[in-house]
């Protein structure tokens, strides 16, 4: 599959610049208010710039020095700029990858269907709900919708970046077609399913600019905790004023309010946001549209997994991989017998048989099938073969339709139906060949399980996801392809109400259901699984049922689905964490400095053996702050997941982030105590 | 001294013995299977008959709750009454004058919140009948009101799909009569043989051996002391609490008192794991308790048995150079300095020694252990409180292996984490405001009078007083002359805030938890339980007591080792 | 109004149960134990002299002293500490001032033979023990006001010792009360 290049690099000038001037227009605290972190970052800000104001009119004691207040002033209004710098460039990406999908939209002619059945040019933007167009080879087309009339081959690549053409017809589970993307060939009647504005790809982005994001509720309780520990500090610092009264140690508002602003999660409240747009951005990136955040998150949690066996367990189609002849018949008569049946059978098996035939260096000349007449494959007669001009009559199909018609073939019967079993048995297809009514042998078709997958489903059990295959087989065969691919449970000769019934049984013993669909049948179990990804070529009722649409169509897309939610967690965890690791070092540079001039004993407690009071202060902040858009690349690309046991990642992240967290800013403000001290 | 800090530790180890047993019998009585004390059936059979209760009814949280408060109500004002009236009781022979109101209040709140500040002193505050029919009741029904809330926590966490917790009249009457009266009556026994006295007639004369006639004053000890210990009350029949040779006669009696503290709230860790079948949970809260716990204790006594240096400068005897200001003779240091620990992680409050008189570091030691308040903690209420650091750790451990949390099997959402950080919240929010309070009128009125000890020291008075209110614990630093109406109105209302709340928050959340569909356990669910959740599980409590009181206590206990 | 009746009845039956029939049983039990029950009283010519585990405040020369006490053994009130704190200069003025008076009045005694109990108040200020080394300073003193032997005195303290139960629970110690009855008893003879 050649993907459309994605990749927006991190810090894209462009991108760098928006969101620069956005990190101010966010300022706004109406807007600031909705992460009550900063917030009050933002309040500390306001009452550090009136004590420096007020400390210009030179009064000693709390109010301290002008010069170090204006510092701290500006260390914390850089503080809440890094923060809403992190929101806006990861809202700038957003928009950006937006943007490259927006740009198919523009506005494009439309060939209306009036009430009249007359056709009228109109401007696509103009198109509502309910209307109908026509769209001609050469057309783009104007608006999301469904083919109600016709056929057409369509280049999707604008939206899905895959090369190939694609057909859509109408009445069938390829109906949908996506505004945007252009007509090859034929001519549709399209019915418009959307209002402008309304259609998938603008409410995602929509979700990625921010405009309609709504809080997941992790996120709420996240939130909820980070507000908690703001609060708890708020305390801690406002109380120390009278504390400190009783103890005769004059402490700085500046220092209170600096020990205040490093003690609240600032890093991770910066952050929040950001890593939040970040998952949905990742989730575009990789071609899924999601209906919300929330789907996304969810994605994270899913226990159960259904897939659909064709097409995402295997390669679409089965191959003949074997040729098994009858007692007495020569292998040569039954390859070549084998091949002249398939020759003009434009199956995917039967380009597979004569591929096999091929290999085995058994040829047909044209002259050979001269005059010949082909049988097509019927449902009554469940054969296909070839009347050759001279009278030699070739049938290949299965088991029991082949030995009703080979009334000649005397013994040759049992053996070969030994070998049939065994085909079976082994997950293959058996395809019986007779010539003039007696058996000459059995093609073995299997099912090619696709490269790749087992592993994959190995990483999806190790984050204690189990795997379904849904397939229509008959359960003997399900089962070898389901141990082959290493799935935990199959649907064998599933219809779309097993589905349902599956997701439903598992949903009653709490777990989460993730499956993907594309057929009006599937519509049901979609809306009832917990994360339904519903593919773009689907109709338009697996589009409205589902919560994420994938616009390669590709199966095994669920899988990244899963893997891009439980990264959204991971990042919004370690930081939390981080963050709040921090605090120790931040205690070591401020305790001490607030009171070792009072208590010269508090030196003890300079671990750091940062230079001065103030500096030690000063450091911290400036840690502080610079922390946040050191972390930017790691909220905007996320934590790096790794398919490990729960514990052993617990256990993994907590020496990163939890034992980074505790030693990192010892590191950093001493390094940045020793720069400082060049300067005060 | 070496002997002596195997005595310690020999204490802690038959502590938890005794523990596992009870935590099993108690998980036992929670589940209303057949113990060898059905022999009281009879008598709660005939209490709930005549109270019209059906003791098998099922309530929901809000019920069970309801009914716990509207109990307490009663309890308190049983007891405010009574102090109040006090002068005119039976079983008065010391002729024991009515309390002031203020100080009434605070003792009512301070005994239904199973706090047990005492501003007054037992021996010329409380009569016997006080002592008995208010103390020693309240010492009952507050420890089995804790307890009982807890039982509803473990039903909850494991019920699936119901808003049932079971009846909370059912496990505290229960919890009265079948974990708390045959405990305390063997404890009471014990005391009682080693000298604890019990008699009704009151202060005796004592012909001296210099020739002079003195009163002491004696009394229902035993009994007291038995449920004041067991039920991590704390409150004593004297001034001097489990110091006075009359309390606490010898060491063994001190061991004993020392054990029966603990054995309930460890008991209930391990009855948690037998209760809910998850006995590697049990083993890692348990474990993530005794580490704190035990680096506590080390501590304390290495810097009680360092001693103090101003004083061993002086140049007297060295072989033993405890700081033995305020301890007594026969516990020593290290029993004293367990001690100390003991009673400050269980909220228990009871004393041997004089807190207020123990090193800076080691009085902050013990400060620190009321403000974590969750290290075994109370009886049912340490367990209840640790739960929500549980569900927090739980919340941020979740997120950082990329699922949405889930505590055995129930999925810790919004709603649940709220509560916690709320009921979190309230310890520190309690301790620092009543701490600023307090330090700014004494640092504008510097006549209040309160402080025995000046500068740091008179700080970490009040930031004792108030984490030992809040952490309804109840031992003081009796320095602080906090019998004043502004100490007896603010401790009380921060004991009832501080006992109720911390309780409805928790068993609310399992009652939330208790309606959530059960998920069974895949690979990807973390396992609760273990080394490296156990360290998240500290993580937490330490992050949010040590970060949020460092800054007090550095004004306080830390400042004050500066001098030294 | 039927939570009402609940609780009600629940809390009267709780207050019996617990408030009396608990206490009073444990009462009833010591009627069976009357010593220990009224604390280990020391009886002479039929009056309380003591209490075997209370201390008692002796500041007589020809008796070995107790630790110094915040309540000045007020066994009927106030029982308790000083609770001075260790940086306390009040704490420092008292140890040294308690200090002086011992060597006051053991004026053979050194400094280095002063054990830390003797001039640090006690938690209950009822503590009836002092370190074996405690009691053996004061022997000079007494010697020298009862005209006693030194060792014959040291051998009366050493058989006072309580050690440790299996030498592991506790500490060594002398009652002083009994101590100084001892030491009357043996002057007698």
């Amino acid at each position: 599959m050649s993907k459309r290049k994605k990749n927006i690099k991190l810090f894209e000038k462009e991108i760098v610049i928006t969101a620069l001037k956005q990190s101010f227009v966010k300022l706004n605290p109406v807007t600031m208010l909705k992460n009550p972190v900063m917030f009050t970052v933002l309040i500390g800000t306001i009452i550090m710039a009136v004590v420096s104001f007020l400390a210009l009119s030179g009064s000693g004691g709390s109010l301290g020095t002008p010069g170090y207040d204006l510092a701290i002033t500006i260390l914390l209004f850089i503080t809440v700029l890094f923060a809403n710098f992190a929101e806006a460039i990861a809202e700038a990406r957003g928009k950006a990858q937006a943007e490259s999908l927006r740009k198919t939209r523009e506005i494009t002619p439309a060939k209306l269907i009036d009430s009249n059945g007359d056709i009228t040019v109109v401007n696509s933007s103009s198109l509502k709900k309910g209307d109908v167009f026509v769209a001609e080879a050469g057309d783009l087309i104007a608006a999301d919708g469904e083919i109600i009339e016709g056929l057409a081959s369509i280049d999707e690549s604008a939206i899905t970046g895959e090369s190939a053409p694609v057909i859509r017809e109408a009445e069938t589970d390829k109906s949908s077609v996506i505004g945007g993307t252009k007509v090859l060939s034929d001519k549709v009647h399209v019915l418009v399913t959307s209002n402008p504005g309304e259609s998938f790809l603008d409410k995602m982005i929509a979700l990625v600019e921010g405009a309609s994001r709504q809080k997941t509720p992790n996120e709420i309780a996240l939130t909820i905790l980070l507000a908690g520990f703001t609060i708890v500090f708020l305390l801690v610092t406002v109380t120390l004023k009278p504390f400190a009264d009783y103890a005769h140690t004059v402490i700085t508002v500046a220092a209170l309010i600096s020990l205040f602003v490093c003690l609240i999660p600032t890093t991770i409240g910066g952050l929040l946001s950001a890593i939040g747009i970040a998952g949905m951005d990742r989730a575009l990136r990789a071609n899924i549209i999601a209906k919300s955040g929330k789907a996304v998150e969810t994605a994270g949690d899913i226990d159960v997994v259904l897939l659909d066996k064709t097409g995402t367990i295997t390669i679409g189609n089965r191959k003949a991989t074997n040729f098994y002849m009858s007692n007495g018949v020569d292998n040569n008569v039954l390859i070549r017998s084998a091949l002249l049946s398939s020759i003009s059978d434009s199956t995917p098996e039967g380009k597979s048989i004569v591929e096999l035939a091929e290999k085995n260096n058994i040829k047909v000349s044209e002259s050979d099938l001269k005059n010949a007449k082909f049988i097509k494959f019927t449902a009554e007669t469940r054969m296909s073969g070839v009347d050759l001009p001279d009278g030699t009559q070739i049938r290949k199909g299965s088991w029991d339709a082949v030995k009703k018609w080979s009334v000649n073939s005397n013994g040759n019967v049992q053996s070969l139906e030994k070998v049939i079993n065994e085909i079976s048995q082994k997950g293959g297809t058996p395809l019986a060949v007779a010539v003039n009514k007696v058996v000459v042998g059995a093609i073995q078709l299997e099912d090619i399980i696709k490269p790749g997958i087992k592993e994959r489903f190995e990483r999806l059990r190790k984050m204690g996801v189990k795997t379904v295959m849904v397939t229509g087989d008959n359960p003997l065969t399900a089962k070898f392809i389901a141990d082959a691919a290493g799935v935990d449970d199959f649907i064998a000769e599933a219809k779309p109400e097993d589905k349902m019934r599956y997701i439903k049984e598992e949903q009653k013993n709490g777990k989460l259901v993730a499956m993907m669909g594309d057929g009006t049948n599937d519509a049901p179990a979609l809306a009832q699984a917990d994360v339904a990804v519903a593919m773009n070529t689907g109709t338009q009722a697996a589009k409205e049922a589902a919560n994420m649409v994938d616009l390669d169509s590709d199966p095994t897309k669920l899988l990244e689905v899963i893997e891009i939610g439980k990264q959204l967690l991971i990042t919004r965890g370690n930081i939390t964490t981080f963050s709040i690791a921090n605090d120790v070092a931040k205690y070591f540079a401020i305790i001490p400095a607030m009171f070792m001039v009072a208590i010269p004993g508090f030196q003890t407690l300079n671990i750091m053996r940062l230079a001065t009071p103030e500096s030690a202060i000063l450091s911290a902040v400036i840690f502080n702050a610079i922390i946040i858009p050191l972390l930017i690349p790691l909220a905007l690309r996320g934590v790096k997941y790794k398919p490990l046991g729960a514990t052993a990642m617990l256990r993994r992240n907590l020496l990163i982030y939890g034992f980074g967290g505790l030693i990192t800013p010892f590191i950093g403000i001493k390094l940045i105590d020793i720069i400082v001290r060049l300067f005060v | 001294m070496n002997n002596e800090i195997i005595g310690v530790i020999i204490t802690f180890l038959l502590t938890v013995l005794i523990a596992i047993p009870l935590g099993k019998y108690m998980s036992k009585i929670f589940k209303d299977e057949k113990v060898f004390t059905d022999f009281f059936a009879p008598i709660e059979r005939f209490i709930f008959r005549i109270s019209r209760i059906n003791p098998d009814e099922p309530m929901d949280w809000k019920q069970n709750m309801k009914a716990m408060v509207l109990l307490n109500l009663v309890f308190f004002f049983w007891a405010l009454i009574l102090l109040l009236i006090q002068q005119w009781h039976f079983w008065n022979p010391a002729h024991i004058g009515n309390m002031e109101p203020t100080l009434a209040f605070n003792t009512a709140a301070s005994f239904v919140s199973n706090t047990n500040l005492q501003h007054y002193s037992g021996e010329t505050g409380a009569s016997y009948f006080s002592q008995l029919l208010i103390m020693v009741f309240l010492q009952y029904v507050s420890a089995a009101t804790g307890i009982a809330a807890l039982a509803l926590l473990f039903k909850g966490l494991v019920q699936k799909q119901t808003s049932n917790l079971g009846n909370f009249y059912n496990l505290f009457l229960k919890t009265c009569t079948r974990i708390l009266l045959p405990v305390s009556t063997v404890i009471a026994i014990l005391l009682l043989l080693n000298g604890c006295p019990v008699t009704f007639n009151g202060p005796q004369d004592v012909h001296t051996l210099e020739g002079k006639i003195i009163k002491a004053a004696t009394g229902p000890v035993a009994p007291m002391i038995a449920i004041k210990q067991l039920g991590t009350n704390g409150g004593g029949f004297f001034g001097a609490n489990s110091a006075h040779p009359f309390e606490s006669p010898n060491y063994i009696t001190n061991m004993i008192e020392v054990i029966s503290e603990l054995i309930i709230a460890i008991g209930l860790v391990f009855a948690f794991g037998y209760y809910s079948g998850k006995k590697k949970l049990a083993y890692t809260i348990f474990g993530a308790m005794a580490f704190v716990f035990i680096t506590f204790v080390s501590l304390n006594i290495k810097w009680e048995t360092g001693g103090n240096p101003v004083i061993n400068k002086l140049g007297i005897y060295q072989s033993n150079t405890s700081n033995m200001e305020g301890k007594e003779v026969r516990f020593g240091a290290p029993a004293s300095s367990y001690f100390s620990i003991v009673t400050t992680s269980t909220s228990c409050g009871a004393v041997n020694s004089a807190h207020d008189s123990f090193m800076p570091l080691s009085g902050g030691l013990i400060i620190t252990d009321m403000m974590i308040n969750a290290i075994f903690g109370g009886v049912g209420v340490g367990f209840l409180n640790f739960f929500v650091f549980l569900i927090i750790a739980v919340f941020i451990s979740g997120l950082m292996v990329g699922r949405t949390p889930e505590f055995l099997g129930k999925k810790i959402e919004a709603r649940e984490v709220k509560i916690a950080i709320l009921v979190a919240l309230l310890h520190p929010l309690l301790i620092l405001a009543g701490t600023g309070i307090s330090s700014f009128l004494a640092a504008h009125n510097p006549d209040t009078g309160w402080f025995t000890n000046p500068g740091y020291h008179g700080f970490s008075e009040m930031l004792y007083e108030f984490s030992s209110a809040s952490a309804n614990n109840g031992s003081e630093f009796a320095g602080l002359s906090a019998n004043v109406p502004f100490w007896n109105i603010f401790d009380g209302l921060i004991m009832l805030f501080s006992r109720f709340l911390p309780i409805i928050g928790p068993v609310a959340i399992a009652g939330f938890i208790a309606q959530k569909k059960y998920i069974p356990e895949s690979a990807g669910t973390l396992k609760t339980e273990g080394m490296t959740f156990g360290i998240v599980l500290l993580g937490v409590v330490i992050i949010i007591a040590a970060l949020s009181f460092f800054p007090a206590l550095a004004l306080g206990p830390i400042a004050e080792h500066f001098l030294l | 109004m039927k939570t009402l009746k609940n609780i009600l009845g629940l809390h009267f039956s709780t207050v019996i149960l617990f408030g009396l029939c608990y206490p009073l049983f444990i009462w009833g039990i010591g009627l069976l134990f009357p010593s220990e029950a009224n604390g280990l009283p020391l009886m002479k010519d039929g009056n309380i002299i003591g209490f075997e585990n209370e201390g008692q405040k002796f500041t007589d020369p020809k008796y070995f002293w107790g630790r110094p006490s915040a309540s000045d053994y007020d066994a009927n009130a106030n029982s308790g500490g000083t609770n001075l704190g260790p940086t306390n200069p009040a704490l420092l003025d008292a140890v040294k001032s308690r200090l002086d008076t011992l060597l006051k009045y053991n004026p053979k005694v050194n400094k280095s033979d002063i054990p830390i109990e003797m001039i640090t108040s006690s938690g209950s200020g009822l503590d009836p023990h002092v370190s074996p080394q405690g009691a053996y300073f004061q022997v000079p003193r007494i010697a020298g006001v009862r005209h006693l032997d030194e060792n014959a005195l040291r051998k009366l303290i050493t058989a006072n010792i309580e050690k440790p139960l299996f030498g592991l629970f506790g500490t060594e110690r002398v009652n002083v009360l009994k101590l100084n009855l001892a030491l009357d008893k043996y002057d007698h003879k």
